[in-house]
């Protein structure tokens, strides 16, 4: 006989992890009990030395398929001869540690449970079990139970709560189980409140099939709809939310209907399937049914599958793809508060298809594109969060890293565990700054992490580096932005360093106090150095060069040509009225900080080859540079690398060149791409010749573009480089937070190591 | 250098090293002047290139500058020091037309300039001119005046378009030829004062003028030491074309930028329309309007409401403003 007492951490509450050890051990006919404690699972498992050997084995392997096991402790223990096997209750005191599951679109026995007739839950909008449906989003606190929810203002009743008491059953102890006698109830009203009558999704699938915008409560916020096929509400949507350019996503009801509107490869559909159901960005095909203003000029689209039972009612009863795009107006974050949607949604929605279990935290969709053999991703959010990135080496102490100022995500770090919030926005907006202090807390709540490290970026004007630095009690690390974005690709690819880390961004503060960009830096965790940039060129009129990429050029071609720009340029007589001020403003150098950008190298060269003049949502110039180029085409325009830098300027002026010699934009667009790449592989070699660093990392917003990321890889690869690019956070300004945490650890182990004779004291 | 950008930087280096020196309880409030039973006291240091520029010079600015501060206390300006520092090979008829343009500002506001020094450095220890002045007035002693008195409830008020004055100047700096019809707004607003505070008596909580760091740390000042927000309206924010077209081109915030002749103003709600109304009746304050109001929460922010209905911070800039888009 053997008794052995069981720890399992990692995400095994709320996925089913103790129904399945009561199974397994009942199966095996051993005794003993299983609980859930703050840690994770326990269990306490007694039979012939064989079978509890199986059972040891059968834990992981055999695992519920929501469940991410990181560790299994295993204690021997004295046999007692106990008899039976239970599942004992959940203990709320201890520390903290239990991980709490991201939300998980709705599984196949609950979706065959919704389409069945004779089925108790037939059609029922908040059909779930503990494989699928909410957490995140409506945890309030931990050890993960109902009452600790936005599920506890639902009584069970009879039948759920028998289900839920059932080991044996599928919603054994699934918090959020319920069904229409006793759950949530979908509600469709005005848009001024009042309720419609009628079936709900059925009343909400007439209105849009009518043209109509209909604000949709989900998951993590409340989206807007309308028909993906209807251009005049799609026109009314973009009208009303103040949105210009920016693509919607599209929300399909699944693969077929995908396939009909974009290319969908084996890894865009393993994308599209998977339990977090991101938003998937994909090169259109065919004349699928997409109204032009879902994504005016854009070769892409973002697809997305239903990923809650309401979805899927209200996909079937489309019949018809139809776009969700967040609800909001402009740059303002997603409503997720009934009362305060309706509010604001109130001028933009006709309608609202809502229900009454509250959201408790706003999470926007995640994104990603297919990319190599996985995804790049764009936005960590719903379905990933809060699942933490596991770092190769622990932090000595918990640390707080408060991220960068737009596409905020923060981090709270405590050993090996990494946790990366959802993606909280632009933080100048009051309301994200709101949800950047609350969701601190909220996480520091729910894993029990006191930060007793701050790490924020170098910008002074970041509120997130104000947040930091207002922190008492707390040691304040300030961690370099493009150090950061190079920490983070390490960190994701739980690599120490040091590497060639190329930080390709749009701009981020230097240690010199000027606007970084285009770095090469020689990185580690806990430090790093410059070894090569860009070569800095005036932003005419500061965050205006931005707004207005034009501007970009106009600096660029001045310094391309030593001042004397040719003539014939269209970029130049389309910006005529403006574009001899900016040039003086780039020369005086009032008002025109100098920067090593690529971002805005990127916007010259998009420019230049216009007609992107002004930008209304942030990398747009790029993104359309990069979707514009030949993907055939092979040719590359040369830098030149001189003691300043890189010069980008001689990129420009070959741009230029063939601009003016009739060459075709998208060849022009493909060629500075393939420059771009060429450059960076021979300043990553040379640099490899004088420090013999043969990995390289690359980061930073602009390896979004995953033409440039494809090249620059291929090119560092050929050379011989091992080449390390993001998996699980976004190479953008939402890795930032990861970055900054492993750096703080890193520099607290470095300057904490205790001397030999203290070390033995302790 | 970003210390003197009128930002939070000064304000960490005012309290770190002045007001630790000299902590007392006039000096704690680090207003524009102090006042003592019926008497106002303030001192200013002026420091501008260029010298000469659109609509003013230091001398005037010297001039209109300190009577404003005076003003801002609810004083009336009365007398007048003058300090200059030169530089070596300074030329004398500059220096005569800024003592002119001093001369005349004087007049027009009504003080008399009755003492002051001058000093000559070596060449290459001073750009050019500086000039202190400091100025006493009459105050009423019943006034409470002060950045922390708003209330919630409250009307901000803007004695004018905004932001005149730093841009005229950073144009006037660069060197560069671009056209724009600006010039400095530089003005003494004491009789703008005198009529507000005898139209509401009691019913004004505080007055500043907008100078270095512009209406946006003016007003962050004002929700810090009255622990209460600033809600201001994007639409509702005066500014004149040629300085938004300006501002645009630089890349600058108008809510930033200077101004010489203007003033913020926070009144009770009721009195507001009594208080618009005075302030349009004078010359210096027709294009006076209401551009927010006082509000609870959050507390020590500033927020602008959008064209779009958004909410944006208004913070009080670190130092000189830097992009901060990746
Ligand atoms: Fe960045
Ligand atoms: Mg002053
Ligand atoms: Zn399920
Ligand atoms: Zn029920």
């Amino acid at each position: 006989m053997r008794r052995v007492e069981v720890r399992v951490e990692g995400v095994v509450q709320g996925v089913g992890f103790r129904p399945f050890v009561y199974g397994l051990a009942t199966g095996l006919g051993l005794a003993g009990v299983v609980g859930n404690d703050a840690d994770g699972v326990f269990a306490e498992v007694e039979g012939p030395r064989g079978l509890v050997a199986e059972f040891l084995a059968a834990l992981r392997r055999d695992a519920p398929p929501l469940a991410r096991i990181e560790r299994v402790r295993v204690v021997e223990g004295e046999p007692r001869g106990d008899r039976g096997f239970a599942i004992v209750r959940s203990d709320g005191s201890g520390a903290r540690r239990a991980l709490v599951s991201p939300d998980t679109a709705t599984c196949g026995d609950c979706l065959r449970e919704l389409a069945d007739p004779g089925n108790r839950r037939f059609g029922y909008a908040f059909i779930n079990c503990t494989n699928c449906g909410p957490r995140f989003t409506i945890v309030r606190g931990v050890p993960y139970d109902r009452a600790l929810t936005t599920m506890a203002g639902f009584a069970m009743c009879e039948a759920c709560a028998s289900e839920y008491h059932d080991p044996a059953d599928r919603r054994f102890h699934a918090q959020p189980t319920c069904c229409p006698d006793c759950g949530p109830r979908p509600r469709l009203a005005s848009g001024r409140g009042e309720d419609l009558p009628g079936d709900p999704i059925a009343g909400c699938a007439a209105l849009l099939m009518d043209g109509r915008v209909v604000a949709v409560k989900g998951l993590g916020g409340y989206h807007l709809a309308v028909l993906a096929s209807d251009e005049t509400a799609a026109a009314d949507l973009r009208r009303r939310k103040h949105r210009e350019d920016k693509p919607f996503a599209v929300m399909v009801a699944g693969l077929d209907q995908a396939r009909s509107l974009c290319e969908v490869g084996d890894l865009a559909a393993t994308l599209l399937t998977g339990a977090g159901r991101p938003i998937v960005l994909l090169p259109r095909a065919g004349d699928g049914p997409v109204a032009a203003p879902v994504a005016p000029g854009n070769r892409h689209l973002g697809l997305m599958l239903p990923y809650t039972p309401l979805h899927h009612l209200l996909l079937a009863a489309t019949g018809a793809p139809i776009v969700l795009t967040s609800g909001n107006v402009s740059d303002e974050p997603i409503a997720y508060e009934d009362a305060d949607a309706f509010a604001r949604l109130a001028g933009i929605a006709d309608a609202f298809l809502t229900h009454d279990r509250p959201i408790h935290i706003r999470t926007d969709d995640s994104v990603v594109r297919p990319f190599g053999g996985g995804g790049s991703v764009l936005r960590r959010s719903r379905g990933h969060v809060p699942a933490p990135v596991t770092l190769a080496w622990a932090v000595p102490r918990p640390v707080l890293a408060c991220g960068a100022e737009l596409k905020n995500t923060f981090c709270l770090a405590k050993d090996t565990r990494a946790f990366v919030s959802h993606h909280i926005g632009d933080l100048e907006n009051y309301e994200t700054l709101r949800s950047f202090t609350h969701g601190i807390e909220h996480f520091s709540r729910l894993f029990g992490i006191v930060p007793e490290v701050v790490a924020h970026d170098l910008h002074p004007e970041y509120l997130s580096t104000k947040h930091a630095v207002e922190l008492d009690g707390v040691d304040l690390v300030g961690v370099q932005h493009h150090h950061a974005h190079i920490a983070s690709c390490l960190a994701d690819n739980g690599e120490p360093g040091p590497v060639i880390g190329v930080a390709f961004d749009g701009l981020g503060y230097g240690t010199d106090g000027t606007i970084w960009g285009g770095e090469f830096l020689l990185a580690g965790l806990a430090s790093f150095e410059r070894a090569g940039h860009l070569v800095p060129v005036p932003m005419p009129g500061g965050t205006a060069a931005i707004r207005q990429p034009w501007r970009m050029a106009a600096a660029y071609l001045d310094a391309a040509y030593d001042g004397r720009p040719p003539e014939g340029l269209d970029v130049a007589r389309r910006n005529e009225e403006r574009w001899k001020d900016v040039l003086s403003l780039a020369r005086g150098g009032v008002g025109s900080p100098l920067t090593s950008s690529a971002g805005r190298l990127f916007d010259a060269v998009s420019a230049l080859i216009g007609p992107r003049d002004t930008i209304t949502y942030e990398g747009q110039a790029a993104i359309e540079l990069e979707q514009r180029a030949d993907p055939a085409e092979r040719g590359a325009y040369a830098a030149s690398v001189t003691a300043g830098g890189i010069r980008g300027a001689d990129l420009v002026r070959a741009a230029a060149d063939d601009l003016l010699a009739g060459v075709a934009p998208e060849v022009i667009a493909a060629r500075f791409h393939n420059g771009v790449a060429a450059v960076i592989v021979r300043r990553c070699a040379e640099l490899r010749d004088a420090c013999g660093l043969s990995t390289a990392a690359l980061s930073g917003g602009v390896f979004q573009n995953l033409l440039l990321l494809g090249r620059t890889v291929d090119g560092l690869r050929t050379a011989g480089f091992r080449v390390l690019t993001h998996r699980r956070v976004p190479p953008n300004d939402g890795g930032i937070s990861l970055g900054q945490a492993v750096v703080a650890g890193a520099r607290d182990v470095t300057s904490r190591r205790p001397s030999r004779a203290t070390r033995r004291a302790t | 250098l970003a210390h003197g950008a009128g930002g939070r930087a000064t304000r960490t280096l005012v309290e770190a090293v002045f007001l630790e020196a000299f902590r007392n309880p006039m000096l704690e409030p680090l207003g524009d002047g102090a006042v003592a039973g019926e008497l106002a006291f303030t001192t200013d240091c002026y420091v501008v290139t260029p010298l000469f520029f659109p609509g003013g010079d230091i001398g005037d600015l010297a001039v209109n500058g300190t009577v404003n501060d005076l003003a801002m206390c609810g004083a009336r300006p009365a007398y007048l020091s003058a300090g200059f520092i030169l530089e070596e090979g300074f030329p004398i008829d500059d220096l005569r037309r800024i003592v002119a343009s001093m001369a005349a500002a004087a007049r027009a506001a009504g003080v008399a300039v009755v003492t002051g020094d001058t000093k000559v450095v070596q060449k290459g220890k001073a750009d050019g001119c500086y000039v202190t002045t400091a100025g006493v007035g009459t105050v009423d002693p019943e006034l409470r005046l002060g950045a922390s008195a708003a209330r919630p409830g409250d009307a901000v008020l803007v004695s004018g378009p905004i932001g005149d004055h730093g841009v005229t100047v950073l144009l006037a700096r660069g060197g560069f030829d671009i056209e724009a019809d600006l010039t400095s707004d530089t003005a003494p607003l004491h009789g703008l004062t005198a009529r507000l505070l005898d139209t509401c008596p009691g019913r004004v909580r505080c007055l500043r003028d907008a100078t270095r760091g512009g209406v946006a740390t003016v007003l962050n000042e004002i929700a810090e030491a009255s622990e209460v927000a600033v809600v201001i309206d994007e639409d509702a924010v005066p500014v004149r074309p040629a300085v938004r077209g300006t501002c645009e081109l630089l890349g600058i915030d108008p809510l930033y930028s200077a101004c010489e002749g203007r003033m913020v103003a926070v009144v009770d709600r009721d009195a507001a329309d009594a208080a618009l109304a005075a302030l349009r009746s004078h010359p210096l304050g027709t294009g006076s309007t209401v551009i927010g109001r006082v509000a609870d929460d959050p507390p020590g922010l500033v927020l602008l409401r959008t064209s779009f209905g958004g909410t944006r911070i208004v913070d009080v800039l670190v130092g000189d403003p830097l992009p901060r888009i990746c």
